[in-house]
């Protein structure tokens, strides 16, 4: 176990596809920032990269089921952050989601996110994939629910939001029943129908903004002003796209923060159908890259571990994609690998690492 | 933890695997249906939205045409402005920003906020206009906010600065905001909602001529509103300018000949129509208008009794008094009646039953004395030998009743009845004695102004009758002025044969009125050496009876048609003076205007001529002779040189030919040639605007450099 393992068991092909993607994104900030103050992003975008290259090699040393075995210990490290977050938190925007630790800030909500998945994947292991008992699925829901609660509260519903499907993954994975499943469906539908309708747990500026994609043009200067830029970004991009530093949208700035949470829409107005169609199918082949990867893990854990990865990939890209294109609400969730920002570079990068990890080990044992 | 490791040898079942494949599979082709409704299916109306987004078009104002008088001298000028709209679609918090913006550009914020409540059933994206003609200050704060306030909107314009006190103002008219039931007018298809345009006098008449035509472009803007660049700019043509046949020399000599009495004065060469001045009191000043004009000073205006915006000289529809014995003299003349006709007066006399006054007992007359002494019993019994249907007929030839087809908007035509009219109007026949009162200017008969004036002076130009007219039909197109003759249609200019029998005794007999002698009406405006004749009339107002208690409703209204010479007159002045009185006051007010003509007049290098008996100045002698001393003036205007004092002038002779001649002899205040320096004593009414003088103040300069920072 102790052996040092090669890197040749390193999974260069899912390597490259990223790095492919980190290359289109670090162009496509440059372009979208060169005439605003965040001049120069790609360059910090850049760093942030290498750090995050730095930190998959080193954390795919690290054999996993050590990472299993911290499971809990990280997850009480997190819950502690996260109520640090409250106490100390910088408020940025209205809310309070930084910390700040030296010249750094961060933002714990994003390492949650990652040891959810190895928690998530350690307690499903153990319960051994076969058939989930109520209480099983209760303590489940427990886990995730608390830092999710803690996170909505800062207040940050589209970070909180993408904890579940972690759960949902782990419990898919782990064996629960189609009758427990469709049981458990039905008693979610009716809390958030509950939670939302009684106007206490959803803040109105949150509902306005997670129903405005239903009908942008309602109020095109308010909560629809963002979906109704990112759409005539789209949308004007056509087939071939305005070219690179060409797009009106994106350089008259009516595209907001086109370098982060609006860079797939930046991309598609300056690449159009076909750079856009391009990017979805790289995203595509690096999920399935990674299910191959779940598959030829060399135990159930790595499996559950690489899963979670590709279940909050897959969230995360479903819903920022949806978004820019008017499937879904307004989250402010990143798109992985493209937006910029340190902690979701970070946090990618991780994850990756821990299916690095495990593909390292698919011999093993 | 020895048991947590138990599950480790385990696997995944694949067939979950395959579904979670599957599942992502099928959600990646939702994105990529999306991703083609957008950009494939939907892109080209997408790409007009994001043209829409970044590209404002922005009109660019062309300037109207200038107005000058007919010595080229400037009248109505335009200066730079910039307007300060807001557009409700870029704001995003426009409530909570109405307090700055009320305070930046020192507006009172309730009535910032009525202006906004009114727009509030209009679309978001139409400009509203709170405030015009902006200071340097209230630019440099707009630009100053442009993150904070991006409702807000500049615009530059050419706005129009007229010449204050209301000079001239029922000539030059106003510009205006076009209204709805122009909109709907198909010869107003050119303009838009908000745009301007000319909504009285010249400005109206003309307007297709000065209006030019706007431009636009397409400015470049990002999402705060900040341009970034500049295209498809058409540059705005601007307007022709108009030059009148206005004199500002004798506008301004009836504008204060006239004062601040109610009427109006119009002088005019009859040999062509051409208008010198044309004046209506009260008047108004129309760079209140130039601005928005606020509702207090439009209800001020309209409701005023005095009717400021009505152009008395051409809309004023009243009995001409004893002015329409020159008509009545005519019908005699030319009927043969008048020349063999003697009448007694004893201060009146009886017709149809009725005993009808007279000022005088006038004693025995003809019509040599009845003109000049203005003796009604005299015009009674010619007008019950004549009849009213031959009256009209040769009044009509005249043309009253009859629009004269003056290039201003909204002419009256006056009434001219006969037996036919008063069938038509009243269903009524006509009674004979009716006749009399009409054979004085009474009754039913209502000219204008400029009607009275075309007729008598085309009397005195032998029937040569003329189109009173503003413009010269060579400073507009041919095909502009031929829809202009149709859009103010009127008689026009026509020949009245006359006997000259006919011409002779009548404009003898005007000579007279302004001659001393006993009951010569107009005695007290005798001109010496100046052949000045004229006809006064005093117009009894209806239930006014032969009151003439200066100053009250009921007073009689004074006219005075004058001319000099008395035969082809080179200028004709009628003036009304309402409820002024005595026709004799306004003879006094015309001989002002003829004053000022005459005197103008003699300082023109071709009114000199070489003094017979000495030789021929020529080539550079020419130059010199005024200085010599061996030029005189050959002017037809005075007749009787010699008479009074020696050198037979009114005056001092003006040597050379420099019109503006700073000549401390002259009775006229001199024009100076300044912009807008024409000034007279009694200020305009019942409006002023302090407008001009302070843009004026701020200088051109500073408001340019201003609006180069603010962009």
């Amino acid at each position: 176990m102790q052996k040092a393992l090669g890197y040749r068991d390193f999974d260069w092909l899912l390597l490259g596809m990223v790095m492919l993607l980190c290359i289109l994104s670090v162009f496509e900030i440059y372009s979208a920032t060169m005439h605003t103050k965040y001049v120069g992003f790609h360059i910090k975008q850049m760093y942030w990269i290498g750090g995050g290259l730095v930190l998959m090699f080193l954390l795919a040393r690290v054999d996993y089921h050590r990472l299993l075995d911290f499971a809990y210990w990280a997850y009480g490290v997190c819950l502690l952050s996260l109520v640090a977050v409250r106490l100390v938190g910088t408020r940025v925007m209205g809310a309070r989601r930084w910390v700040r630790i030296g010249p750094v800030h961060f933002q714990p909500s994003e390492w949650v996110k990652l040891v959810l998945i190895v928690l998530m994947a350690h307690y499903f292991a153990n319960l051994g994939c076969r058939r989930l008992t109520w209480p099983d699925i209760f303590k489940a829901i427990a886990l995730v629910g608390l830092p999710m609660l803690l996170v909505v509260a800062q207040p940050d519903l589209g970070t909180a939001l993408t904890y579940s499907p972690i759960l949902l993954i782990g419990l898919f994975l782990g064996g629960i029943h189609w009758r427990q499943a469709l049981l458990l469906g039905t008693v979610a539908l009716v809390v958030v129908v509950g939670a939302w309708s009684s106007g206490k747990v959803v803040k109105p500026y949150q509902k306005a903004r997670l129903t405005s994609f239903l009908n942008p043009d309602a109020d095109p200067r308010g909560t629809g002003y963002h979906l109704r830029q990112s759409l005539i970004a789209v949308g004007s991009g056509g087939i071939w796209g305005q070219g690179a530093e060409k797009g009106t949208q994106t350089q008259g700035d009516f595209l907001p923060i086109p370098h982060a949470d609006f860079i797939f829409a930046a991309f598609s107005e300056e690449h159009g159908f076909v750079g856009a169609f391009l990017v979805l199918l790289l995203y595509f082949a690096i999920l399935m890259r990674l299910i191959q990867n779940a598959q030829t893990a060399a135990d159930i854990s790595g499996s559950l571990l690489v899963m979670g990865v590709v279940a909050v990939l897959t969230f995360q890209i479903m819903v920022n994609i949806g978004m820019v294109i008017g499937f879904m609400p307004v989250t402010g969730i990143p798109l992985p690998l493209m937006s910029y920002g340190g902690s979701s570079v970070l946090f990618t990068f991780l994850a990756l690492g821990v299916v690095m990890n495990v593909r390292m080990r698919r011999f093993v044992n | 933890m020895t048991t947590e490791r138990v599950n480790r040898e385990e696997k995944l079942p694949t067939l979950k695997l395959t579904l979670m494949q599957y599942g992502i599979l099928l959600l990646m082709l939702v994105l990529v249906a999306g991703l083609w409704r957008l950009q494939v299916l939907g892109a080209d109306s997408w790409k007009v939205l994001a043209e829409q987004n970044r590209i404002r078009k922005v009109p660019i104002l062309a300037p109207r045409g200038k107005l000058f008088d007919r010595e080229g001298r400037l009248l109505v000028d335009n200066y730079p402005s910039v307007s300060c709209f807001l557009v409700r679609e870029q704001g995003k918090s426009i409530d909570t920003d109405l307090p700055l913006i009320a305070r930046g550009l020192d507006l009172d914020l309730d009535q910032l906020r009525a202006t906004l409540r009114r727009y509030r059933g209009s679309a978001a994206y139409q400009p509203i206009p709170i405030k015009q003609d902006i200071t340097p200050d209230e630019q440099a704060f707009i630009a100053a906010h442009r993150n904070e306030l991006p409702e807000l909107e500049t615009i530059d314009e050419e706005r129009r600065l007229y010449p204050p006190d209301g000079f001239a103002s029922h000539v030059i008219g106003y510009v205006g905001e076009v209204s709805e039931e122009m909109l709907d007018d198909p010869r107003y298809a050119y303009y838009e909602p908000g745009d301007v345009v000319g909504r009285a006098g010249i400005e109206q008449s003309y307007d297709e001529i000065l209006r030019g035509q706007d431009g636009s472009m397409d400015v470049i803007v990002d999402s705060h509103g900040r341009e970034v660049g500049r295209e498809g700019i058409q540059p705005a043509v601007s307007g022709h300018d108009l030059k009148l046949t206005m004199d500002i020399d004798i506008q301004r000599a009836a504008e204060e000949a006239l004062g601040t009495a109610n009427g109006a004065i119009v002088a005019m060469d009859p040999r062509t129509g051409e208008v010198l001045a044309l004046v209506s009191h009260p008047n108004f000043d129309p760079n209140a208008f130039a601005v928005r004009i606020g509702r207090a000073e439009w209800s001020s205006l309209i409701t005023d009794s005095n009717h400021p915006l009505m152009n008395k000289a051409i809309q004023d529809q009243l009995a001409p008094g004893s002015t329409f014995k020159v008509i009545m003299s005519v019908a005699g003349l030319q009927q043969g009646i008048a020349q063999n006709l003697k009448v007694n007066c004893a201060g009146g006399g009886n017709f149809y039953g009725h005993f009808f006054h007279c000022d005088h007992h006038h004693g025995l007359l003809s019509i040599h004395e009845a003109i000049p002494e203005s003796c009604d019993t005299y015009f009674y019994q010619l007008a019950s030998m004549l009849g009213i249907d031959t009256i009209a007929k040769y009044a009509h030839e005249l043309g009253i009743g009859v629009k004269t087809g003056i290039d201003l908007p909204n002419e009256m035509a006056g009434v001219m009845p006969s037996t036919e009219w008063k069938m038509k109007t009243y269903h009524e026949k006509w009674y004979a004695g009716e006749v009399i009162s009409v054979g004085i200017g009474q009754g039913a008969v209502a000219v204008t102004p400029i009607q009275l004036l075309r007729a008598l002076s085309g009397v005195a130009s032998d029937g040569h009758m003329v189109r009173p007219h503003l413009v010269d039909a060579d400073q507009v197109p041919a095909d502009f002025e031929k829809a202009l003759l149709d859009t103010y249609p009127g008689s026009g200019t026509t020949e009245v044969p006359l006997n000259p029998d006919t011409w002779m005794t009548i404009t003898d007999g005007m000579a007279g009125t302004t001659q001393p002698g006993l009951y010569h009406t107009a005695e007290g405006a005798h001109l010496e050496g100046i052949d000045f004749a004229g006809k006064t009339g005093t117009a009894q107002v209806v239930g006014g009876g032969d009151t003439h208690n200066r100053g009250g409703a009921k007073t009689p209204n004074a006219w005075f048609v004058g001319m000099a010479p008395r035969r082809n007159p080179e200028i004709a002045v009628v003036v009304l003076q309402e409820h002024g009185d005595w026709g004799s006051g306004s003879a006094k007010l015309a001989a002002q205007v003829i004053t000022a003509y005459v005197n103008k007049q003699r300082r023109e290098e071709h009114n000199l001529a070489t003094v017979p008996g000495k030789p021929a100045a020529t080539g550079q002698q020419a130059a010199n002779a005024s200085a010599s001393g061996s030029r005189m003036e050959m002017a037809a205007v005075w007749s009787r040189p010699g008479s009074s004092e020696p050198g037979g002038r009114v005056g001092r002779r003006y040597a050379g030919t420099n019109r503006h001649a700073t000549d401390a002899d002259t009775a006229l205040p001199q024009l100076a040639t300044g912009r807008f320096e024409i000034a007279l004593n009694h200020p305009a009414d019942p409006i002023r605007s302090v407008l001009p003088a302070k843009v004026l103040r701020q200088g051109q300069s500073a408001a340019a450099a201003t609006r180069a920072e603010a962009r």
